[in-house]
């Protein structure tokens, strides 16, 4: 199958990978998918004020999945908590130019990054 | 060395260039029909078809006469399972008479198998499916435990098309001889790779591709007994009364030569290339253990095929792996996201593989062009891929933290 150069540059130089200290009241952790289900994605950001100021991700899945968890990192970077959860999955199909069967690579992506702001909004809350 | 490297034997094979050689004259030169029997083109033909009857006969311990010639091994594999049930399923079942309307087969079979069975539920027949180790094998005790009286034919693969493993060929049909049982072998994967004797092996049917086996695209074989039992088939394509009235239409006569040609060759070469391609296939396994740990191996170390190795390699997802290496390799994925129906791998499921290790699986072929050479270049680009992806991998990341990855409650999607 033919990926777009986009999806091909994400995965041969994926942006941000690694990890933060999750247990740093700053860093937000998202992990979404299953194995069985042939993906999994962990997007953590670092929240300084209320805007996010470095994020990270690892991914096991296909090469679309690597992509729209490596591009939502480069997105959630620099922007305020409230503009990264406006990020939609739409936007993450465009850029890449997903098939309409990776269409839940993105969709996963955006869980990603709803699921790291919950985690760093549930810390901040239990932590004040 | 050449790159990308074919390591996908499993899938097709390159055309010998001996068997084509051979079949060239038959296109311009030897175009007779080969049921023209009033003129020397005609009889030409003939002769040429009856010399590959009788190459592919040899080649599988048949005679000639019980070689039947179809388009492949899913045509075949239609013709005796399809063909049967309608020549015996309504035959009242007793003992010492073949008859009923009760199929066994495994749910590691091919599609064509497979999909051929589901029909044939629908038209009345029952069908158990029995569930093989976790190697992928089939056992005697299973097939014994299946049998009923109104059992028609037992149908199984010898050599797994995705795994390797080697069914016991010549155990169950000697069960389904004593029980006067019909024994369907999907023989595609075996024949021109092991040894394989009909007789000895108490075959009944079984289907040939002369594809897997370096002769052409679009022609196989369909064995069917003669003699102890004589077989009957009821043919599934009318028209003209070829093949003994089993499967009408006029002769591929120049890819009945490839085929035939591919038989004899491999017959000569089977014991050499056995042994070579079994080196090839443990040189390869060694390489990648040597960089990689946590590697698993899908199928049978024993009983396999010489040329076929899957692997799966614990958190890295098998698509994003070939997306890594089919620039340098061709080689085919058990996962999900290659397959059209977005399933992971029938086999490796049936098989009890974890979903996420069938996601991980690799199936390497290697064949009669494959040299020490490109098996080392193909280790190291899946270590350095797997590698790089593992890095990227956050279950790599949980497992060397040593947390269980089935102990995490995963939101599935």
């Amino acid at each position: 199958m033919a990926y777009s150069d986009k999806v091909i540059d994400h995965y041969e130089n994926p942006r941000n990978v690694g990890a933060l200290d999750k247990t740093s009241g700053e860093v937000g952790t998202g992990l979404v998918g299953a194995p069985e289900c042939g993906d999994v994605m962990k997007l953590q950001i670092q929240v300084e004020g209320d805007k996010i100021v470095d994020a990270k991700f690892k991914t096991f899945g296909c090469g679309s999945a690597i992509a729209s968890s490596s591009l939502a990192t480069e997105w959630v970077k620099g922007k305020t908590i409230s503009e990264a959860l406006e990020i939609s999955n739409t936007q993450i199909v465009e850029e890449l130019s997903l098939p309409p069967v990776k269409i839940h690579c993105s969709v996963l992506a955006e869980d990603a990054i709803k699921a790291a702001v919950a985690d760093y909004k549930s810390k901040q809350e239990s932590g004040s | 060395m050449k790159t990308p490297i074919y390591l996908d034997y499993q899938a097709t094979t390159p055309t010998d260039e001996r068997v084509l050689a051979e079949m060239l004259p038959y296109f311009t030169e030897v175009y007779g029909n080969a049921a023209s029997r009033s003129h020397p083109f005609g009889w030409q033909a003939e002769e040429a078809v009856d010399k590959a009857r009788a190459e592919i006969a040899e080649l599988i311990g048949a005679s000639a006469k019980e070689m039947v010639f179809t388009s492949g091994s899913t045509e075949a594999i239609n013709l005796a399972l399809k063909g049967a049930v309608d020549m015996y399923g309504d035959v009242e079942p007793k003992p010492g008479k073949i008859g009923g309307k009760h199929i066994i087969t495994s749910l590691v079979e091919h599609k064509a198998v497979l999909d051929t069975c589901k029909h044939l539920e629908k038209e009345g027949c029952q069908v158990t499916y029995l569930t093989p180790d976790e190697t992928g094998r089939v056992t005697v005790e299973q097939v014994t435990e299946a049998m009923r009286d109104d059992t028609l034919v037992v149908a199984l693969i010898w050599g797994n098309n995705e795994i390797g493993t080697l069914n016991p060929i010549r155990e169950i049909g000697e069960l389904c001889h004593e029980r006067n049982v019909l024994f369907f072998v999907d023989g595609t994967q075996a024949v021109g790779k092991i040894p394989v004797n009909v007789e000895a092996d108490n075959i009944d049917l079984m289907c040939i591709s002369a594809h897997k086996l370096y002769g052409p695209k679009g022609v196989g074989a369909l064995y069917v007994r003669r003699r102890k039992p004589r077989v009957r088939l009821v043919s599934q394509i009318d028209g003209g009364g070829h093949e003994r009235g089993m499967r009408s239409g006029t002769l591929n006569v120049t890819s009945i030569v490839g085929l035939g040609a591919a038989c004899r060759i491999a017959g000569e070469e089977l014991e050499t290339e056995m042994q070579r391609t079994s080196e090839l296939r443990d040189r390869l396994e060694e390489k990648i253990r040597a960089g990689l740990d946590m590697v698993h191996l899908n199928g049978n170390r024993e009983f396999r095929l010489p040329g076929c190795l899957n692997l799966s390699f614990s958190y890295v997802e098998g698509e994003s792996l070939l997306m890594g290496i089919n620039n340098h390799l061709a080689v085919s994925s058990g996962s999900a996201c290659t397959s059209a129906s977005l399933e992971p791998s029938h086999v490796l499921r049936a098989m009890g593989v974890g979903d996420d290790l069938a996601h991980s699986s690799i199936r390497f072929g290697i064949g009669r062009k494959t040299t020490a050479e490109e098996v080392d270049f193909a280790a190291t680009r899946i270590i350095e891929t797997v590698t790089r992806l593992r890095e990227l991998s956050p279950l790599y990341e949980m497992a060397l933290e040593g947390i269980d990855i089935s102990s995490v409650e995963w939101a599935g999607h």
